[in-house]
């Protein structure tokens, strides 16, 4: 009986044990999680810790020291670049770890591993757009160069010198949540990461699929009206009336144009495969001494992402002989990315060009091993795929490479239930060897513009808009990347494959590239708006985005004696300008008669409104559902006759449409045997929104703040909602300079003059360190939210004893 | 007196054990204890259980109180309790407990077997 009882309490704890030990579903291992001792109570930090520390490794070449603020930014001073950059791993290691592991591994497509058989798909996507593949190409470019090489492994050495002194207890807490452990770091995922960048910035720039869609259902000429290339608002990035040279590569419409691509409209169904955010975009200016108070230029910057915890960036300075920069970094990747140093300062927005091009392709079988090119059948190269799933077995997907790229659709990756029997390979800038660290690493040492322009002409992809001054006085902004050189039209749509005429026949010199050195007028913007008017001698399509470029031009002009105060208050400006242009049309055409007294009073807010998307607006909360429900009341009937539905014009181009044309064909409902016009389009939209704006009224959610619900997540979302901060009160739209979404906006606001003594503020939503259990996980949110800086400290290494100083790490060789 | 030494033999053996090996060392722990001092079953298990209890339950609010509660809120929110911290440090002590209670009953019976031969 004893002996009976013995057996089951025996088996019963070795069950709990194992019960308590694994993760089931998405439960962690609640023994080894909650364990004081090893569990996420050990990442519970003191709110009083400090972080000083002395430490020795053998992989040093001299001395460095970390000086870290009250902030916890940390200064870095080494004795040469290998050491700092050593520092700079460890400690993007030390506070970012799983934030830098996560993202190179969703970068490879292998998020099945954490996540299980849910991110199957989106493995397959990252995978069939040749993310290793790009990645092992910029490897090899990078390792190519000594210096650079040099830098990375630095920076792996130190990255993994922090995981190698990681013990169970001081595991970040989302492995433990998750129950997995970190890799070994290497340059291949600095590559990757950089790739992931490229991804996010340059690989949703195009709607070649959706676009060929569109061109089964539209004329040429309505494809022009609803697609325009040039915006007829468009204020440039280069100033108008800027001479370009003469174009170098002039390319050449293939012979068979017409009848094999404008004209052949057949469309592709693909799977649903995530995209980049439309609005990932950016502002970024420049005014010259000339326009400020005290004489000395003025650089903003202010990079739109999707907001995170912990952020996509981390704040440091670092200083080795030659070179002292301050800026943020991207966790994963060496040196500073935005920033400046005792020379210049610099910053970046997204160019939005389209560098990304399909091809379809016949294939001779079904083995994917033979396809047909001009006259014969080549071979391709074929990448067997293994991706690992988290709890199911190992899922294999076959990639066939092409001289075209790889195969990203074909019958094995096809839309559910629909396989249009159609392969599509991609041609990508990012798949080309480029070596964008050394880009970097020379731009964090550039001390004049012609430094400045040695070093930004190593980055390729992301095609950038690099914003410059220098304390010399100079201001300029160049377009930066590698960019393909195009007939008029090549690209927009799907290609076809097995004609080699229809090639990228070159690229556009990188001299040509537009920029801007020194203008008249004092100024330079970028604001993700198309760079150059209808001048410029090339094709370049992109997704645009007009209209924050065109109200920074209106303030930027008009403003005078500028002061960082003014900077300030412009970076968090929430002047809705296509509220300006498109309120006389709306109110011009809505028909009042038909309004009961509660639509009349939501009109009230429209026609007094004062133009501001502020926290507090209810006219922004109206305007918005009315110019959404304006455009699928436009457009809907149109674009649903193709499959896939064709793309939304921008709202810009319904604006547009609204101005000059009175009579456009597109406000007729094309389902309704009555022609409608503007009048009905507009009355109608208004109509529909109604219900939506009384729901939120009765709920008190009108205001634009409280029905937008500004959240900042955890990079894992919704899942681990409990660790984001919801609910603040910020206003802004994707059109507007404060570019505030929902949880997409102004990652980094960063404004620097360059005086003879140089002044500088920064801030970022989220805090320095990654930990969910650091006070310095969000301190920065709610000084971020309110338009608040925190002024950027250039430190010396003499002023290691001031009182900013809090707490001194010690790298030393041993 | 042969509970309250069981009692800190117990929680001082879950204390060390795991810096060396995982945390279920404190089965272990408490196993061994029950092992080596004679109590019936349900005593042996309560006080394996109260000792891990209490040492969880202790250590987990200590942190918590140096933590200011940042990082248990935030945990608490995620396992559905609310913003309820203590909770979560009840909860803490609570599985190691019960892990214990079980070794330590575990180790009571086989010393009982042992004793009738």
């Amino acid at each position: 009986m004893r002996l009976l009882l013995f057996i089951l309490c025996a088996i019963i704890t070795g069950g709990l044990i194992y019960a308590l030990n694994n993760s089931w579903g998405t439960i962690p291992p609640l023994g080894k999680f909650l364990s004081p001792q090893s569990g996420f109570w050990q990442n519970a930090e003191s709110v009083e810790a400090g972080y000083s520390e002395k430490l020795q490794f053998p992989g040093l070449k001299g001395q460095a020291e970390v000086y870290f603020d009250e902030h916890l930014v940390p200064h870095v001073f080494a004795d040469n670049d290998a050491d700092a950059y050593f520092v700079q791993g460890y400690l993007h290691a030390k506070f970012r770890l799983f934030q830098m592991d996560l993202q190179v591994r969703a970068a490879a497509g292998r998020a099945s591993e954490i996540a299980g058989p849910v991110a199957i798909n989106f493995d397959k996507a990252k995978r069939r757009l040749g993310m290793v593949y790009a990645a092992e190409n910029a490897l090899k470019e990078i390792e190519a160069n000594p210096d650079v090489k040099n830098v990375c492994d630095a920076y792996t050495n130190g990255v993994n010198a922090y995981i190698n002194s990681i013990t169970e207890s001081s595991l970040p807490l989302e492995y433990k949540l998750l129950n997995f452990k970190p890799e070994q770091w290497s340059n291949f995922h600095t590559a990757l990461l950089l790739r992931m960048m490229a991804e996010m910035l340059a690989s949703g720039t195009e709607s070649d699929l959706t676009a060929t869609a569109a061109k089964s259902i539209f004329s040429r000429e309505q494809l022009q009206l609803l697609y325009p290339q040039v915006q007829d608002s468009l204020i440039p990035i280069i100033p108008k009336g800027t001479a370009f040279a003469t174009p170098a590569v002039k390319p050449v419409a293939p012979a068979l144009a017409d009848s094999l691509y404008f004209n052949n409209s057949v469309a592709v169904v693909t799977p649903t495969v995530p995209l980049p955010d439309a609005d990932n975009g950016s502002n970024n200016w420049v005014v010259s001494g000339s326009k400020t108070r005290n004489g000395a230029p003025i650089l903003c910057n202010d990079p739109h992402l999707e907001l995170s915890l912990p952020a996509i960036w981390y704040q440091m300075q670092i200083s080795v002989p030659g070179s002292n920069c301050y800026g943020v970094s991207i966790p994963g990747a060496p040196t500073i990315v935005i920033g400046y140093n005792d020379s210049i300062a610099w910053g970046v927005t997204n160019s939005q060009r389209d560098v990304k091009d399909y091809y379809e392709v016949k294939f001779k079988d079904k083995s994917k091993k033979e396809y047909w090119m001009d006259s014969s059948w080549k071979t391709t190269q074929i990448r067997v795929e293994n991706i690992k799933v988290k709890n199911a077995p190992t899922v294999y997907d076959t990639v066939a490479y092409t001289h075209w790229g790889p195969v990203m659709y074909d019958e094995s990756f096809a839309a559910e239930g629909v396989s249009s029997g159609k392969n599509l390979a991609v041609t990508w800038i990012a798949h080309q060897p480029s070596n964008e660290p050394l880009a970097l690493f020379k731009l964090n040492r550039a001390r004049n513009y012609n430094e400045f322009v040695n070093a930004i002409a190593h980055f390729d992809c992301p095609g950038q808009n690099f914003v410059f001054t220098s304390k010399t006085g100079d201001i300029a902004l160049w377009q930066q990347g590698k960019f393909p050189a195009r007939w008029q039209g090549q690209g927009l749509y799907t290609m076809p494959g097995w004609d080699s005429s229809f090639r990228w026949q070159g690229y556009i010199p990188q001299a040509e590239n537009p920029h801007s050195y020194n203008p008249v007028q004092g100024y330079l913007i970028s604001a993700n708006q198309r760079a150059v008017d209808s001048t410029y001698p090339y094709f370049i399509p992109g997704s645009y985005i007009t209209e924050r470029g065109i109200t920074l031009n209106n303030k930027l002009n008009d403003m005078d004696s500028i002061t960082i105060q003014d900077m300030m208050q412009l970076q968090s400006d929430y002047y809705n300008i296509s509220a300006r242009y498109v309120r006389p049309a709306l109110l011009k055409y809505i028909d009042e008669s038909k309004l009961d007294n509660t639509a009349k009073e939501y009109l009230g807010y429209i026609k007094n409104w004062d133009l501001y998307a502020d926290p507090e607006s209810k006219a922004q909360t109206i305007f918005q559902h009315w110019i959404d429900s304006l455009m699928v009341t436009v457009f809907n009937d149109e674009i649903k006759r193709s499959t896939p539905r064709a793309p939304y014009p921008d709202k810009e181009t319904l604006v547009e449409l609204m101005l000059k044309d009175s009579n456009c064909v597109f406000a007729d409902n094309i389902e309704t045997n009555e022609v409608e016009g503007w009048k009905e389009a507009v009355s109608g939209s208004f109509e529909k929104i109604l219900p939506v704006i009384k729901l939120l009224d009765s709920k008190n959610e009108l205001t634009w703040a409280k029905f937008k619900d500004v959240s900042i997540f955890h990079l894992l979302k919704e899942p681990l909602k409990a660790f984001a901060v919801t609910g603040l009160k910020v206003g802004g739209w994707g059109n507007i300079i404060n570019a505030m979404k929902k949880s997409h906006g102004p990652s980094w606001r960063m404004i620097v003059q360059m005086g003879n003594e140089i002044e500088a503020y920064g801030i970022y939503p989220a805090g320095q360190n990654g930990n969910p259990g650091s006070r310095f996980y969000d301190n920065f949110i709610q000084l971020w939210a309110k338009g608040e800086y925190l002024p950027l400290w250039m430190m010396k290494k003499e002023q290691s004893t001031d009182a900013r100083v809090k707490w001194t790490m010690e790298f030393n060789k041993g | 007196m042969k509970f309250v030494i069981a009692l800190v033999l117990t929680a001082a053996l879950a204390l060390i054990a795991p810096v060396y090996l995982p945390w279920y060392s404190i089965a272990f722990a408490a196993f061994l204890v029950a092992l080596l001092i004679p109590q019936k079953p349900m005593k042996a298990f309560l006080t394996a259980f109260l000792a891990v209890f209490l040492l969880w339950g202790i250590y987990a609010f200590i942190k918590d109180s140096q933590n200011e509660s940042l990082l248990s809120a935030k945990i608490a929110r995620l396992m559905k309790l609310g913003d309820n911290s203590f909770a979560l440090v009840a909860i803490t002590g609570f599985v190691g407990g019960l892990v214990a209670g079980f070794a330590g009953l575990t180790g009571s019976l086989l010393r009982s077997i042992f004793r009738k031969k």
